[in-house]
């Protein structure tokens, strides 16, 4: 099993009656409402936090990339992961992802996901997700009948930019080039592990097995509801005639540990329903710009899940609800174990994105629910999966002799200053 | 008004409603399609021989994937003329279709024997935002483009019940079909430039407008008559939008005019 380690940045300031005074939290939130004084303390903390994910042992650290967001501070995740790729020298860090279809020309995704891996020493993993219509339609403009269209494009341009040695002309109906020629290339060959994260749009399963790309189920909605997705994926994976390797799936899990389940309560639901009262507080009409999914994905069942996930009404949820229904696994490290072991099976997915820092939750929580998880929970679920042991295919694959923080010029005169890396 | 079926010159087939008699006159509809359109339809067969075809994406006619900006969108205009044998014919249109029906009198002037705006999309004005119908709940959607609301929610729903999930779902997909396929000429902003080729019109222009248009407000009107400065110009009072399903009447007597001998 792979953990990595995900923040999402939320803006911890959101009032009390943030539902009631404000429409959303996204595309059109109040601008009044972000004190850029505050925001210099808080990435320094939740850039800490992913640097202490990687010392106590995750297998990856990962940031996402969110516009005009109140619980996802990352516009540019690219800045985020070159600050850790900097700091830390062991994790994998897994952009997930850059928005292709939203770069122009989209051979900047394949400029920038080569620093980073080349910084790094080879410990990228690149997503390359289609967007959410918030972020892609509503945010930055683009038609939504042809975003996928325009994703596509992006999409073939970057792996040709990664894998051809001659410098090409590209022709495409978004992006004409006349000279395409990166510099520089990724360390990883052919080019590092690739992660498509998807809301459930049945044209992804097919692009992920055909590709050989992993699929990351990323919602808020917990494992019980994301089972009938994955159970969708799984299928066209069989019938795509692909092995069944669990890395080739992943999925997001908002994960709390505390000494016990009563602790877990405690610490952390006043928290977790920050989260899902203010942060999830989107404008319906935001939600999916008529266009943006296909009219093969209405038509299937996935419209059946994705409507039951909208009509439920994530505010009127209570702590109680949200274990119930597994949209937060949380406890003592035993249950937590217990019912990562269920869904890791259920969902027979082999990499999880430890969502663990929840809301409003101060520092110390975060740093003692993954303190926990990293050397009470993670050593017990190594093994779920013994016959794909060493299946690192979906997996980075950094320079055995990459340099240490510690290593670098400013590494050394910190240390010397007793300062750290 | 009876159904042709007609295959275009790029191999789209598409349904047009055709009645009447008299000059020739293409109607293209708005973003919301033919619905609640009938009535103003079979009125407008009262002055013209009438062709309104569907565009791609809407009710039954397909190939809307063919369709990817705006002047695919405009050749697909005359590509329908062609296909109905139309050589010089009146083109009007309401909201999305008559931004279409102003950028075909733009690319081909001689063909076009009278145009009829009805509260045509296509410009924008930075003072007077249009609303993002791409963002309008679907409930919002009566009170933003009719005069009264309630009328508009009948009209709109069309009769649809909407406890069923069979008749929802169906409601979901054609919406999305339809709105999906207008955005590729509305979204985000509904301008495709179409004012720097406004110069090129010949035809005598008639622009009629609902008083009480939130859609698109007054602005929008005074904004028409500058750039098309030989107009006509028609306000048709207790009318939002949605004008020619709201006041049948007064905008056939107002697109009369176009089909006068």
């Amino acid at each position: 099993m792979k953990f990595v380690w995900f923040n999402l940045m939320p803006w911890p300031y959101l009032d009390d009656d943030f539902r009631s005074q404000h429409r959303s939290v996204w595309v059109d939130i109040d601008r009044r409402l972000y004190d850029p004084v505050k925001g210099h303390a808080l990435y320094h903390e939740y850039m800490d936090q992913l640097e202490y994910a990687d010392s106590v042992g995750f297998d990856g650290i990962g940031v996402n990339e969110h516009h005009q967001n109140g619980y996802g501070l990352m516009p540019s995740p690219n800045i985020i992961a070159a600050g850790l790729a900097r700091r830390t020298s062991q994790a994998a860090i897994a952009v997930i992802g850059n928005s292709i279809a939203l770069y122009n020309p989209p051979v900047r995704v394949a400029e920038e996901f080569a620093m980073l891996d080349v910084i790094s020493g080879g410990r990228l993993l690149a997503g390359f997700p289609v967007g959410t219509s918030m972020d892609t339609n509503y945010c930055y403009g683009q038609i939504p009948s042809l975003t996928r269209d325009k994703y596509a494009e992006a999409h073939e341009l970057i792996l040709r930019a990664w894998t051809e040695e001659e410098p090409f002309a590209f022709d495409g109906k978004y992006n004409q080039l006349r000279y395409v020629n990166v510099w520089p290339k990724p360390i990883q060959t052919p080019h590092p592990p690739i992660y498509i994260p998807g809301g459930g749009s049945v044209e992804t399963w097919d692009f992920c097995v055909e590709n050989n790309y992993n699929y990351s189920y990323l919602s808020f909605g917990g494992y019980i509801a994301g089972k009938r997705l994955l159970d969708g994926y799984w299928e066209r994976v069989a019938a795509l005639g692909a092995d069944e390797s669990p890395y080739r799936g992943a999925f997001a899990q908002i994960i709390c540990v505390a000494d016990t389940d009563a602790e877990a309560e405690r610490l952390y639901s006043e928290h977790v329903l920050y989260f899902y009262n203010r942060c999830l507080h989107v404008y319906p009409g935001f939600a999916d710009a008529p266009g943006y999914r296909t009219i093969k994905t209405l038509q299937t069942g996935a419209l059946g899940a994705l409507r039951e996930a909208a009509r439920r009404r994530f505010s009127e949820l209570s702590w109680g609800d949200l274990v119930e229904n597994g949209n937060v696994i949380a406890g003592s490290p035993e249950t937590v174990r217990q019912r990562m072991e269920e869904m890791i099976k259920g969902l027979h997915i082999g990499t999880v994105f430890c969502l663990m820092h929840n809301g409003n939750q101060p520092d110390w929580k975060t740093r003692y629910s993954t303190q926990l998880f990293a050397e009470k929970v993670m050593p017990k679920l190594r093994d779920v999966w013994p016959e794909w042991a060493g299946d690192d295919r979906w997996w980075c694959h950094p320079l055995p002799d990459r340099l240490d923080p510690l290593d670098t010029v400013g590494g050394k005169a910190r240390a010397e200053q007793g300062v750290g890396a | 008004m009876d159904w042709e079926q007609v295959t275009t010159a790029r191999g789209i087939a598409s349904r047009v409603l055709v009645g009447g008699s008299g000059q020739p006159m293409l109607f293209l509809h708005s973003a919301t399609g033919h619905t609640g359109m009938l009535p103003f339809l079979d009125q407008l067969c009262g002055i013209a021989r009438v062709y309104a075809p569907e565009w791609p994406g809407f009710g039954e006619s397909g190939g809307e994937e063919q369709l990817e900006d705006m002047l695919d969108f405009t050749l697909h205009g005359w590509d329908i003329a062609d296909a109905l044998g139309l050589e010089r014919v009146a083109l009007s249109g309401h909201s999305m279709g008559a931004m279409i029906a102003a950028e075909m009198a733009c690319l081909c002037p001689d063909r076009v024997t009278g145009l009829g705006l009805i509260a045509p999309a296509g410009l924008w004005l930075d003072d007077h935002p249009v609303p993002d119908i791409f963002a309008t709940l679907p409930q919002e959607l009566p009170g933003l483009l009719f005069a009264d609301p309630a009328q508009g929610a009948a009209v709109l729903t069309g009769g649809t019940d909407f406890s069923s999930d069979t008749a929802l779902t169906e409601f979901f997909v054609g919406n999305a079909r339809r709105l999906g396929t207008a955005g590729k000429i509305l979204f985000p902003i509904p301008n495709r430039r179409l004012s720097k080729r406004l110069y090129r019109l010949r035809a005598r222009t008639t622009l009629v407008w609902g008083e009480e248009d939130r859609l698109y407000p007054a602005a929008y009107a005074k904004r028409w008559a500058e750039l098309v400065p030989a107009s006509q110009d028609v306000l048709v009072p207790r009318a939002g939008h949605m004008v020619p399903a709201e006041a049948p009447d007064a905008v056939v007597a107002a697109l009369a005019e176009l089909v006068s001998p």
